[in-house]
């Protein structure tokens, strides 16, 4: 076995260093009855690097991918061009293969790196401080909801029918157990999202406002009216950002009020990977740092006076405070926020000021020809690098027979909002910078025909 | 002395021990480079990405167009690419050498996952796709899910949870909806002391109360106590085995049959089923539910924090209520993803979804191909090699070092030394610290909590017998210098990119992001 450097004479000068006679007997306080006498049936034996590299090759050949097809979806997840030198860098083995930085004097690499990353996710959002990753965009949102509970001690949260109908979803499954109450109803083919609704349902008993921006119809709004009429009852503004390339283009949810901001950083240096790992950002004002869940790196000294980096705050975390911690969360996303951060360093302002524009100009040609079609409307009045159509018919079966003829053109609202056949006629379509003029024309044509 | 014939000396003349070492004008220390914040040498002007002109048209952002400056730095490629390499450099890594942090399973990491995790048809594809187009990702799901099953013996497999810590957060939810689906409300949850604090972090955090159950003097869960605890308010038991003492819970199916008894259920964390993958199956112990970190039995990195991956197996009481998405291999081979959409029809009682999307999907591939290239026979191998190498570390040095469940037998895949026989005012951080001056990361320090200054080394099986002799050798010198009082040993490390950090400064006055100078300056 190729990764298994014991050979058997080292394992017989082991077991006599040991005092064993053999290795079953350092299996001895396992019940008899639950010790398996040879290897589990019905399974393969080892294999060879080639024999598994052709296994996996041939499954990866049955999926279309995203760079194979004139590729349009978003909806929380979204296809960038992420330069070589990203993942050549976090293919570093002394980054790959390393743990969370526990022994701060081996790891200043890694805290470094979540130094800056946190340094950049604050600024981005515009907020105080960021902490150094969580899982997702979905679970970066519970978590928010969560502190905000934590913070006013309230427990209803108000979600907007903009907000990602799966972190929605996420959420639900967990207030069903800790008993917070959240308001939700799904969203409406409208140019105009639910804020006026949602100020007017603000109460003393919310703990906060969950917003998406842009949101999941691609919808974008100033935030500042609600902000403060969440702040008016002593509840928080969330801002939940599942596109953060297009804060590089629209003002950031902390210069608008928002009290914590967190998002999918997914679209910067991570990648499609049908799902995961993704990269949950988190940020907040600086009073409130203290309730925030996850790893805080900061700055300090060593011993001979010279800066360097530590985790910190940790009595809101886990191994220190158990069930009185902040979060459950311990392992998080390390080597995306790595990626992002390189990414990031690599856009600087210029290139994020750049790429978001090349973004919203391709979205503004893309939308246009598209809205242009028999029978199509564009919903958006506003909107960065993604937008809802509105078909004659409904989207679900239009989406499955473009990918039959290779074009993969958006998500339907069937598929994110199965229980509102209302606005199953919705098609939302993303449109990055990877997107061809040439692509926009295929589309095109192909969603014509499928209408016609 | 010996010249060419230019003028220039071929070996080195002798030094005086006092001319060493002297400053340098830079701070650097030959390959190992000092490096500022991208903040101190990048520029807002300056970027390493370079774009198509964009078509010109409308501008449809409504009135929100960023006009504040954003402070983010760029570099140029050769640029970015020096500074991440030079920081890679101050990190220790299992690249470079031993990396025993007990109950973290630091293996070797097998070049072959990256590859496969890269290949178009798995890394670029999108978790939105029509699933005609996704078959394949979806397979690798099901192949792998059907691997947990069999090596676990259980029934079935969340695959969405994200880490560890979200597969506990998993697991306690079916129980939870289990017990709920029966109309009874049970409000706590217990905990073995020795347990790794996401255990009661997690149960607290789905509204759960949390009660101790204490150890045995032999490190183990103490059956009696236990048993006397369980009642009608009892929902569920969390309990690691391997425990976190690395020791085998050998009541296990004792305990699962209390726990069954009293109407509650068996979560156990599977942090360290790396011990007995392939020799003993969990589902054989009367576990109702386990998360299974692939990031630590099946070899993907941990990238310096993650990410992880933490599918849980469930026993058939469970198995009704895991959470959406999952995936189903139909008759005709497809395979099909059960979504809010369809769950209806095929799991009315499943608790939810608990992430956006399909879970870890670039761990999923890694996992696959790990588990592909040993089979069967080769993770059977892996578990015995993985106690072997904790064995030789423990009886290696329990001579010098306190090993205090040493007595009761053989440890599993971790060997747990304590700080007693160290001489007044030594401590187990000062170990540690040695052990970076000796080339090697320190083990888990400070847990489990039921031990005093406690030491958990866990080798993992890809360790070699030359490896382990080095590390113990390193070990060795260290608890003979600390038992000693040899004060040099407080000083430690003297020879790492950093001396001891300053924790109670950081947290004291926490500086979490970087400012201008004059901008920090200001703010005193
Ligand atoms: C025993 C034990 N349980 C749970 C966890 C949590 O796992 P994760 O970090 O993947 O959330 C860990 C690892 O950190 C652990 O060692």
């Amino acid at each position: 076995m190729r990764y298994l450097p014991l050979t058997d004479s080292d394992r017989q000068a082991m077991l006599a260093t040991i005092g064993a006679a053999s290795i079953d007997d350092l299996f001895v306080d396992v019940p008899a009855e639950a010790r398996l006498s040879g290897t589990i049936p019905d399974l393969p034996d080892h294999a060879s690097e080639m024999a598994v590299e052709r296994h996996m090759a041939a499954l990866a050949r049955k999926n279309l991918s995203a760079g194979e097809a004139p590729f349009f979806l978003g909806a929380g997840a979204y296809k960038h061009h992420v330069p070589a030198s990203v993942d050549h860098l976090i293919q570093r083995g002394e980054f790959l293969t390393a743990y969370t930085p526990y022994q701060p004097e081996i790891a200043q690499g890694t805290l470094q790196v979540l130094f800056e990353f946190q340094t950049q996710v604050a600024r981005l959002l515009g907020c105080d401080v960021a902490n150094a990753s969580m899982y997702d965009g979905s679970t970066a949102c519970w978590e928010a909801i969560v502190m905000a509970r934590r913070i006013t001690r309230r427990g209803k949260a108000l979600l907007s029918s903009g907000l990602h109908p799966h972190y929605v979803s996420v959420a639900q499954t967990m207030a069903k157990f800790t008993g917070d109450h959240l308001a939700y109803e799904t969203p409406e083919l409208d140019s105009k999202t639910d804020s006026q609704k949602l100020i007017a349902a603000i109460d003393k008993d919310t703990s906060c406002v969950v917003v998406q921006y842009p949101d999941i119809l691609g919808r974008i709004e100033d935030l500042t009216a609600l902000a403060d009429a969440a702040h008016a009852t002593g509840a928080l503004l969330v801002a939940v950002v599942t596109e953060p390339v297009a804060l590089g283009a629209i003002k950031a949810p902390g210069a608008m009020g928002a009290d914590i901001v967190v998002g999918e950083g997914q679209s910067i240096g991570v990648g499609l990977q049908f799902g995961g790992p993704y990269l949950g950002l988190f940020a907040c004002k600086q009073k409130y740092v203290r309730q925030m869940p996850g790893r805080l790196c900061g700055e300090t000294v060593d011993a001979a006076g010279k800066r360097g980096f530590v985790l910190t705050l940790s009595t809101r975390e886990q191994h220190i405070r158990r069930e009185k911690a902040t979060s459950n969360i311990c392992t998080n996303s390390g080597l995306c926020a790595l990626a992002f951060s390189i990414h990031m360093t690599l856009l600087g302002e210029k290139g994020l000021r750049a790429l978001a524009g090349l973004n919203h100009a391709m979205a503004v040609q893309a939308a246009g020809r598209l809205a242009a079609l028999p029978g199509v409307t564009l919903m958006n009045d506003s909107f960065f690098n993604e937008f809802t159509l509105v078909l004659p018919k409904d989207a679900r079966d239009v989406v499955r027979r473009l990918a039959d003829r290779g074009v993969l053109g958006g998500v339907s609202l069937g598929r994110l909002f199965p229980t509102a056949p209302q606005i199953g006629n919705g098609l939302v379509v993303a449109v990055t910078e990877t997107v061809t003029a040439e692509d926009i024309d295929i589309f095109a044509k192909a969603l014509e025909e499928e209408l016609a | 002395m010996t010249m060419l014939k230019e003028g220039r000396p071929t070996a080195p003349t002798p030094v005086e021990e006092a001319h060493m070492a002297p400053a340098t004008a830079t701070g650097n220390r030959a390959l190992m480079l000092e490096e500022k914040l991208i903040f101190e040498i990048g520029s807002t002007d300056t970027t390493g990405v370079d774009f198509a002109v964009a078509p010109t048209g409308e501008n449809r952002l409504g009135d929100l167009a960023r006009a504040d400056a954003i402070g983010l730095p760029g570099l140029s490629e050769q640029e970015t690419v020096r500074h991440y390499t030079r920081l890679s450099r101050q990190n220790y890594a299992i690249d470079l050498g031993l990396f025993p942090l007990g109950s973290c399973t630091m293996k070797h990491n097998p070049r072959l996952n990256e590859k496969v995790a890269r290949m178009p048809g798995f890394a670029d594809i999108h978790p939105l796709q029509p699933q005609s187009t996704v078959q394949g990702a979806l397979g690798v799901i099901n192949e792998l899910a059907v691997w947990l099953i069999k090596l676990t013996g259980m029934h079935g497999v969340a695959m969405t949870p994200k880490a560890g810590a979200h597969g506990e957060l998993c697991g306690l939810l079916c129980i939870r909806a289990a017990l709920e689906a029966r109309g009874d409300a049970r409000q706590v949850v217990l905990v073995p002391e020795s347990a790794h604090g996401t255990n009661p972090a997690t149960a607290a955090f789905c509204g759960y109360k949390v009660e101790d159950i204490p150890a045995t003097p032999d490190g183990r869960v103490d059956l009696e106590a236990l048993k006397a605890r369980l009642g009608p308010d009892v929902a569920a038991v969390m309990i690691t085995n391997p425990n976190t003492c690395g020791l085998f819970e050998r009541d296990m199916k004792v305990i699962s049959d209390a726990v069954h008894a009293a109407g509650a259920f068996v979560y156990c964390d599977g942090a360290n089923f790396n011990a007995i993958v392939g020799r003993v199956r969990p589902g054989d112990l009367g576990v109702d539910a386990m998360h299974i970190n692939l990031h630590k039995t099946f070899s993907t990195p941990h990238g310096g924090g993650g990410p992880g991956s933490g599918p849980v197996v469930l026993s058939e009481a469970l198995a009704p209520f895991g959470p959406l998405p999952y995936t189903a291999r139909m008759e005709d081979g497809s395979i099909h993803l059960i979504e809010e959409e369809n769950v209806g029809e095929e799991m009315p009682q499943s608790f939810g979804r608990m992430s956006a999307f399909h879970g870890q999907m670039g761990m999923f591939t890694r996992a696959l191909a790990y588990i592909l290239s040993h089979g069967a026979d080769g993770l059977r191998q892996v578990a015995e090699d993985a106690v072997l190498n904790a064995n030789y570390v423990l009886r290696s040095l329990d001579d010098v070092l306190d090993a205090p469940f040493g007595g009761s037998g053989p440890c599993m895949h971790e060997a747990l030394f304590s700080d007693k026989g160290l001489a007044e005012g030594f401590t187990t951080l000062d170990i540690a610290k040695g052990l970076i001056d000796e080339g090697f990361h320190p083990m888990t320090m400070y847990f489990p909590l039921v031990v005093h200054g406690a030491m958990l080394v866990e080798p993992t099986e890809t360790e070699s017998k030359a490896a382990l002799d080095q590390f113990i050798l390193a070990l060795r010198s260290l608890a003979e210098r600390a038992k000693a009082g040899d004060e040099a040993l407080k000083g430690a490390p003297y020879h790492a990119p950093r001396r001891r950090l300053d924790e109670t400064l950081a947290a004291r006055k926490p500086v979490l992001s970087w400012s201008e100078p004059d901008l920090a300056a200001a703010a005193e």
